[in-house]
């Protein structure tokens, strides 16, 4: 066997060497549970409701589908006994017989033909349906679900579990089928002839036991084949992605050597599965020639003490070839329906996630809605904030601040002081536990969110760019916004010049995240792109810590222009940007403590002159204190 | 600023062949010959497979025959074609041979079917083992300069989808070629001996429903290409949104988001309507063509019973033939297609596999000679392939690196700095002059015996998902756990470390502790220092390492490399103001050189950084030998 992996020339026995390649898969997707889980029906159902009379429309087409494949060895039968055989054997009902023939198989074939199509664009519908109301309940739900969940895994659920769903939709139809047909077999050939019916029929149930007892063993078989081609396709993945750092620190050996472990293992592990699927090939086609036998024998001697008509015996010899597909479609189904139960129970966990910030009922609109006061208008305010992400371990405690119109407040304060949830409540990314924060004088909870979203813009500190042209990036969503005003805000933050000495300017495509772009280029892309967008209220989390001097003076050049006129709270990483501030806050463990100028600060003596002793190039690297 | 956007020739042209993107199904004969080759390199197991496929299909076309020999003998009819009538008792014992043999046909066929698709699975499976080994070799010796230039998507898809369209040919392809060829051969005979008019009638289907299959069958490939390429448009707008979900609820572009996702989704959509429109369509014909056939057979043949040209039982087995040709006979556009398939999956991988590393041993490489690890730039050159540039990445470089010193490299993003660092670990090669280690030009020595005498510790260091152990062992596999606290120790790391609850064996990413940008860049450290070499290059390694650890780090691998050759490239100029001679790079000539007193006295760019720097910091920077 080749499959025996070799040793390498980086092997040494003894002792093994601390090395994986491919990271080790967790199965937690995988488990398979119940069959039927009458809470995903009919949540599933629902779904299904707009579809009620095309489904109707493919299960009639089956019926009649299945009734002219039990029609057509009757026929035959017919046409043997009746025109080739009978007493009033003759060309004449020969040509009857054919007529009927072809007329069952044109029905046959519409109904084949609107079935297959009606069963195939219900369930593609339905598999959109449902990805797009997902995708439209996680444009929604709370900023705690997404931080918690990870990427991958939503999108498994938008793709892989809708996936199995569709099948589910198409298999269940089918089953009805399959159903329809092997009880038709049996009412049709104990009708034909009793004995003989019964005597064939034998198989069906020796059938159903032999593949009760295989499907178990070879489901295991044909996980672990499964689990082991993941487990290699992973390690190669991971080998595409590390090849870099794979050849700098010469681990080619080494690594070949556990890929060709594992590739040995999927290897085994297939040829296990082939092998169980291939024991069922002698075993149902000895089972089909004990039901052919038995029809030659047992039909063959009726048929020749004229007990019975000889087409009877051509009908069951074409019935019998006919039994062992809808048994085995049957026997599979009983997988897909479980994989469907715990893909919908997945599917339907998301669009149950609760949607925790909502338009309160009488929610006004900030642009129409008079400012208490002048002094309000433009002003962002934290009143007596209390917040955290999870209960009991609150973020920020009785925190208040106010950055007055046109102001420029900067915050400060080590990972986890608070900075980043002052920055997301002002956009109401999620609610305060206690206390409120107000926009114009009005509390963020009585205004609608889209209207909150035209006054505070946002900044983040890691660009994100998304695949488009440069163009799309820097107006995205401001969709009013013309050709000018994307110009004017790419000149403005120094980026026209750099764009228009592309070949293809601002039609330029950028690929996987801004790459090909330097961190700085993407951070002026999203610096215009917060210009378009023109807010006038602006959160801003800065510039990243590894930009270099040259790429900062650029940043801090656009940084002035796009804060120009507006209101605007800092995340505050880089002293130039502190010191430029009108105002400082200092956080310290989800509470202020400290406020004021630079010139206030530095002579203060309090921890912000400590930390500007320091000589931090910036100030987010500066890690928690353990706590 | 450079700016570096997506070239169009970003893709190779040896990878040019779109015809899998494009939805182009080209076949080459060469690829589906070097495919073939490979599968009967396993000798024994494709005899074995090829006869038990022969038998198989034997086996099979005797069924249809026994069934009308029973047809007859149930009327009494004995012999070739019914030739006389018999008693019933002479009937019945022909019928009772006729049912055992008819079992033992089955049987049979039962038995070498299995054989035949077991042995074709393992040679599939087993070739693609070889596969997909050889692409993993492969892929981690070609170099940089190839890799840069593709997708590492598209390797993944090489090396996944690709080895599975070969296999699948090879499994099942080649043997079903061999059983259709046998199983419509043998039945003409047969067929044409009875009756030529019938037979032609029945077997009027193969080329009919034959064509049509692969028609129908390339058709729906380009259409599932098509989708594919929608299904991955989408795939990436959903995954776009879901990372960037922060900038989507910023700018409140639900509504924006949502439209862009249905415009794609509906295209998505239509073209898998027109998928299930013309896979209905193919699949539906097909069976109503083979009814048509039978019923004709039917009609013709039964007219021929009336006539006594044939027996009934001759015409049973006309109809059973048929009724054991259907499957095989629709898998003709199943077969068209995986030809297809396999063709350009194996003209893809092939591609790859017969490239020539460009860095690769010469015949003559020698292991660097033992030494200290000397390090010498000699008037280097060099220009990265592909790309469009109207002057040298680097050009004219000169330096010595002597074991216990350090070398500073600086300058404006884009001056070179990095792929001084490239060259050194010999990612690529140089254009004109010689690196030499300890004397020897690294070209003439092994590549091996280069890449650990250099370790190069990145600004973006790739981490494996595994425990903090296995990556920061990474280049050093056998060490004990005491080298490697001490890595992490000189690295600042241990103690975090230390503190989780899994300490060393804690996974690392998704599914296990999430670094933060220096934590990250701290394992790259003592990821680097581990395994001991002689000339260690910091690739702006400290970037997002705050200045506190960073001189805390410094000291530690001072002490502990004293005499090593060590390279720090960074912009942070407290990072490399105390090595002993400073390289200002811009454009990719040293414009400055010299010991940061020196640099600083001559009032150039780098004295200008210099200000800038420490203007930023808001107090003169601490003395250049307080910090070392």
């Amino acid at each position: 066997m080749t499959g025996a992996p070799q040793l390498g020339r980086n092997e040494r026995p003894n002792p093994p060497p601390l090395a994986v390649v491919g990271s080790q898969t967790s199965q937690d997707e995988e488990i398979f549970g119940r069959a039927y889980d009458p809470w995903v029906v009919r949540r599933f159902l629902r779904y299904l409701a707009p579809y009620r009379r095309q489904l109707m429309l493919g299960i009639g087409a089956i019926v009649i589908f299945i009734a002219m494949q039990l029609a057509v060895p009757l026929v035959v039968r017919a046409a043997i006994d009746r025109a080739l055989a009978g007493p009033e054997a003759g060309a004449a009902l020969l040509q009857l017989a054919c007529a009927v023939f072809f007329a069952v198989v044109t029905i046959s074939y519409i109904a084949n033909h609107v079935m297959e199509f009606v069963v195939g664009r219900v369930a593609q519908a339905l598999l959109f349906d449902l990805r797009r109301a997902m995708y439209a309940h996680l444009q929604k739900v709370s900023l705690t679900f997404m931080d918690k969940t990870e990427t991958g895994r939503l999108m498994s659920r938008l793709q892989g579990d809708v996936g199995a769903l569709q099948e589910f939709l198409e298999s269940s139809i089918y089953a009805i089928g399959d159903l329809l047909l092997l009880v038709g077999i049996i009412v049709v050939t104990l009708s034909l002839d009793p004995v003989l019916g019964g005597l064939t029929l034998l198989v069906v149930p020796a059938l159903f036991a032999v593949r009760a007892v295989w499907l178990p063993l070879a489901r295991q078989s044909f996980m672990r084949a499964r689990e082991t081609q993941s487990a290699t396709n992973a390690a190669l993945a991971e080998t595409v992605h590390g090849v870099r750092t794979i050849q700098e620190l010469q681990r080619e050996d080494l690594n070949f050597t556990l890929f060709d472990a594992k590739a040995g293992d999927n290897l085994r592990a297939q040829l296990s599965a082939s092998k169980y699927t291939n024991i069922m090939v002698p075993i149902v086609d000895t089972l089909m020639g004990v039901a052919m036998a038995t029809v030659v024998i047992v039909g063959g001697g009726l048929a020749l003490d004229d007990a019975l008509d000889i087409g009877v015996v051509v009908a069951f010899l074409f019935y019998v070839q006919r039994f062992f597909d809808p048994i085995r479609s049957l026997t599979l189904q009983y997988s897909v329906m479980q994989r469907a139960m715990s893909a919908g129970q997945r599917i339907f966990e998301v669009l149950d996630v609760e949607i925790d910030v909502n338009d309160a009922p009488d929610a006004i609109d900030l642009d129409r809605a008079p400012a208490r006061d002048d002094a309000e208008r433009g002003a962002v305010e934290l009143r007596n904030v209390t917040f955290g992400y999870n209960r009991n371990q609150p973020i920020l405690r009785d925190v208040s601040l106010r950055a007055a119109a046109g102001e420029t407040v900067a915050l400060v304060g080590a990972t986890g002081s608070g900075k980043t949830s002052i920055a997301a409540l002002a956009h109401r990314f999620y609610d305060v536990w206690e206390g409120a924060v107000l926009i114009d004088g009005h509390d963020v909870r009585s205004v609608t969110q889209a209207s909150l979203a035209r006054t505070v813009g946002m900044v983040l500190q890691d660009p994100f760019l998304f695949s488009g042209t440069i163009y799309e990036n820097i107006r995205y969503a401001s969709e009013g916004a013309d050709r000018e005003a994307v110009i004017a805000a790419a000149t403005a933050v120094g980026l026209h010049r750099v764009i228009e000495s592309l070949p293809d300017g601002y039609e330029t495509v950028l690929e996987e995240s801004g790459g090909g772009l330097s961190l700085g280029q993407r951070q002026l892309i999203s610096f215009a792109r917060a210009l378009v967008a023109d807010t006038r209220i602006l959160i801003l989390d800065e510039a990243t810590a590894s930009i270099d001097s040259y790429t900062e003076r650029e940043i801090q050049k656009a940084l002035a222009i796009l804060l120009k006129g507006r209101t605007a709270l800092v995340i505050a990483h880089r002293l130039a940007t502190i010191r430029g501030a009108d105002r400082i806050v200092v956080l310290q463990d989800g509470q202020v403590i400290e406020s004021g100028s630079h010139a206030e600060l530095a002579a203060a003596g309090g921890a912000y002159s400590r930390l500007n002793q320091m000589n931090y190039a910036s100030f987010d690297d500066i890690e928690a204190k353990p706590a | 600023m450079v700016f570096a956007p997506s070239a169009p020739d970003k893709r190779l042209d040896i990878l040019g062949d779109a015809g899998e993107s494009a939805g182009r199904s080209r076949m080459n004969a060469a690829v589906l010959m070097r495919i073939t080759r490979m599968a009967f390199r396993h000798r024994a197991r494709m005899a074995v497979a090829i006869l038990a496929t022969v038998l198989a299909a034997v086996f099979q076309l005797f069924v249809p025959q026994l069934l009308g020999r029973a047809v007859d003998q149930a009327q009494g009819l004995i012999g070739q074609a019914g030739a006389q009538a018999v008693e019933p008792s002479v009937a019945e014992a022909a019928l009772l041979t006729t049912a055992l043999l008819l079992l033992s046909a089955s049987v049979l066929r039962g038995l070498a079917t299995m054989m035949q698709n077991y042995q074709g699975e393992a040679v599939g499976q087993i070739i693609a083992y070889e596969l997909r080994l050889a692409f993993y070799r492969q892929l981690q010796c070609l170099s940089a300069s190839w890799r840069d230039r593709v997708h590492s998507g598209d390797l993944i898809t090489r090396g996944m989808l690709d080895v599975e369209g070969v296999r699948l040919w090879v499994s099942t392809g080649v043997l079903r070629m061999v059983l259709l060829s046998v199983l419509i051969g043998g039945g003409a005979v047969i067929l044409f001996q009875i009756d030529a008019l019938l037979a032609a009638i029945a077997l009027s289907m193969v080329p009919i429903i034959g064509v049509r299959a692969s028609v129908a069958r390339l058709k729906l490939r380009e259409a599932w290409l098509a989708l594919q390429e929608e299904m991955s448009l989408l795939t990436r707008v959903m995954e776009e949104n879901l990372a960037g979900i922060r900038v989507v609820r910023a700018f409140a572009a639900s509504a924006y988001e949502m439209s862009r996702f249905d415009r794609i989704s509906e295209r998505a959509r239509q073209v898998s309507a027109r998928r299930i429109a013309l896979f209905v369509s193919s699949t539906t014909q097909m069976t109503f063509i083979y009814f048509i056939v039978m019923g004709l057979v039917l009609w013709v043949g039964g007219q021929k019973v009336l006539d006594g040209a044939i027996t009934l039982g001759q015409l049973t087995e006309f109809l059973g033939f048929m009724l054991i040709l259907q499957m095989p006979v629709r898998q003709i556009g199943w077969m068209v297609n995986s030809i297809a398939r396999a063709s350009t999956c194996g003209g893809r991988l092939f591609a790859v596999l017969d490239l020539v590393p460009s860095i690769a041993d010469g015949p003559d490489a020698r292991p660097l000679p033992p030494g200290k690890g000397v390090l010498r730039f000699q008037n280097v050159s060099f220009t990265y392939k592909g790309r469009r540039q109207d002057r040298p990445t680097l050009s004219g470089i000169d330096f010595e690196a002597k074991p216990g010193t350090m070398i500073g490299i600086v300058g404006p993003p884009g001056s070179g700095k990095s792929t001084i660092a490239s060259l050194i670990g010999r990612t690529y090669d140089v254009d004109s002059g010689a690196i030499t280690i300890d004397g020897m030009d690294i070209r003439q020595a092994t590549v091996a015996s280069v890449r650990e005498a250099v370790a190069v510790v990145q600004q973006q260091s790739f981490l494996f998902t595994a425990s903090l152990e296995h990556n920061i062992a990474y280049g050093a596999p056998w060490s004990d756990r005491a080298n490697i606290e001490r890595s992490a120790g000189a690295s600042q790391l241990h103690d975090y470390i230390n503190r989780l609850p899994g300490d060393y064996r804690t996974l690392v990413g998704e599914r296990g502790v999430s670094l933060s940008g220096g934590q990250k860049q701290r394992l790259a450290i003592a990821r680097g220092i581990l395994p001991d070499s002689r000339i260690i290059v910091f690739d702006d390694a400290t970037a997002a390492v705050d200045a506190v650890t960073e001189q805390r780090i410094r000291q530690a691998i001072a002490s502990a490399m004293a005499d090593r050759t060590v390279i720090v490239i960074a912009h942070r100029l407290t990072s490399l103001m105390h090595a002993d001679e400073i390289l200002f790079l811009e454009e990719g000539r040293i414009v400055e050189r010299g010991s940061h007193a020196v640099l600083v006295a001559l009032n150039g760019r780098y004295a200008d950084l210099y200000r800038l720097q420490t203007r930023e910091a808001g107090r003169p920077a601490p003395d250049a030998e307080a910090a070392s």
